[in-house]
């Protein structure tokens, strides 16, 4: 078969994704209402052991049901924890259709990956420290995570943040991710961590988890994305 | 210490989390400014690498991926790519997951219940991991639009979801591609979120060169990541 027909265009030009003037930051679209059959595995909150938490089988057919089943990855080193909480929105309703993500570090304070260069301090083979959960129809999410260790502010910077997890907010109506911490009310260093220091004193709270119960130690985040008593949220 | 008044970033291709037209983010984006803080080592990892493990092995082919032998319904499509960053750089070695609705315009998802078909023979879900050189390469079918509750007679253009993380917990990206020529791009309230002329970066490109002789239409898009900020803490 020949190609084309000479003089026939083989790309007409126009202003789109390949278009050289336009390159750049590619934009942030919602996840909106139907991520649940693709994004959140089963395990994917549980970052510790090898339960199903985190995903939402019950939101589609079983038969389209494809999600994988985070295997088994070892036993972990340090304190497990959960952290539980409840997604709301400006009119204190519960957001059903959210997607939480986490991230922090082992309990030795090293995370996992090639870009925290700190050889000296342990890797946890058991243990990656990324969790996404969808949350359930009430708005409300459930992590098993390790207490994560302290980390240094920057490479070059050895001043140290109090234990914190990064956290993740998506959902319908949520054009970009809204990206926040966790830290744990009655852990030391809360005080002269230096992120908690831009924050505004009077909302530094929204960004403090109480321990709410034993065994495994339970930590409350609630997010509110609008309105009174509003999540601190971060232009990373 | 740095500068402690909260600032917004400031990239002109970027939506606001506010956004009117679009009704479900009235209520569901802050009011209070975002606070800005220089990258911590908390932003600059993250979990590269560990893909099998976390979300799963790939799923490159979409059209054969019912539970059944059978081959999905609609029109053929490659949609391919490469990751980069903003400084061109290709990112090697990150997940692509999408996500998408049927060539009838229906998802599988319970909360999708308008009247059009099922296919017994599409998910519609995805994801691989990004090459040596960044792309990546997904044999899927072209959703179909589909109404939404909005506004009257909303109806969302045909898209695809992506979700990446990139290097880093700072670099995560979600999106959704468009098809070029579509008329209701301009009259959606998603894709109006994005000012132009970014948003014509949601749309993707028909390639002849990716198109597969006797097998599927070839459609380019490719992705670019935030690079890492230079702003240092200040000691």
């Amino acid at each position: 078969m020949s190609d084309a027909p000479e003089g026939l265009r083989r790309t007409a030009p126009r202003a789109d994704n390949q278009d050289p003037a336009l390159f750049g930051q590619t934009p942030w679209q919602t996840v909106g209402p139907f991520f649940h059959y693709g994004l959140p595995w089963k395990g994917g909150a549980d970052l510790v052991g090898a339960s199903g938490i985190g995903a939402r089988p019950d939101l589609f057919p079983a038969e389209h049901d494809v999600l994988h089943l985070a295997p088994p990855r070892g036993p972990v080193t340090g304190e497990v924890v959960a952290l539980v909480g409840t997604v709301f929105d400006g009119e204190g309703k519960p957001v059903p259709d959210a997607m939480i993500e986490i991230w922090g570090a082992n309990a030795a304070g090293r995370y996992h990956g090639e870009a925290d260069t700190r050889t000296g301090i342990p890797l946890d083979p058991g243990f990656i420290g990324f969790g996404r959960a969808a949350v359930d129809a009430r708005g409300g999410f459930r992590f098993l995570t390790l207490r994560p260790g302290r980390v240094p502010l920057a490479p070059g910077d050895d001043r140290r943040q109090a234990p914190h997890l990064a956290v993740g907010v998506f959902g319908r109506g949520l054009i970009k991710r809204l990206a926040t911490r966790l830290y744990f009310a009655d852990s030391e260093g809360n005080g002269d961590d230096p992120v908690l220091a831009l924050v505004p004193e009077a909302r530094r709270r929204t960004l403090l988890a109480p321990r709410i119960a034993e065994e495994p130690p339970t930590y409350r985040f609630d997010i509110v994305l609008c309105g009174d008593g509003e999540t601190v949220f971060f232009d990373l | 210490m740095s500068d402690a008044t909260p600032r917004p970033r400031g990239e002109p291709g970027q939506p606001p989390s506010l956004f009117p037209p679009y009704r479900s983010t009235v209520l569901r984006s802050p009011r209070e400014p975002l606070v800005r803080i220089p990258p911590t080592l908390t932003e600059l990892t993250g979990p590269a690498g560990t893909w099998d493990a976390l979300m799963g092995p790939a799923i490159a082919d979409l059209t054969r991926h019912g539970r059944g032998p059978g081959v999905a319904l609609g029109q053929r499509i490659v949609v391919t790519g490469r990751v980069l960053d903003e400084d061109a750089r290709p990112v090697p070695d990150t997940v692509v997951e999408i996500w998408q609705a049927n060539a009838a315009g229906r998802y599988i998802h319970r909360g999708d219940q308008w009247n059009a078909p099922l296919d017994p023979n599409f998910t519609g879900t995805g994801r691989v991991v990004t090459d040596g050189g960044g792309r990546y390469r997904f044999t899927t079918i072209r959703p179909g639009a589909y109404p939404w509750g909005n506004h009257r007679n909303a109806w969302r253009p045909a898209h695809i979801h992506l979700s990446l993380l990139g290097p880093a917990f700072a670099t995560r990206l979600v999106t959704q591609l468009y098809f070029p020529d579509d008329p209701l791009i301009e009259i959606d309230p998603i894709a109006n979120a994005v000012p132009m002329p970014y948003r014509n970066r949601l749309v993707a490109r028909f390639d002849i060169d990716v198109t597969e002789p006797n097998h599927a239409l070839g459609y380019v898009f490719d992705l670019v990541l935030r690079g890492r900020d230079a702003t240092p803490w200040e000691a």
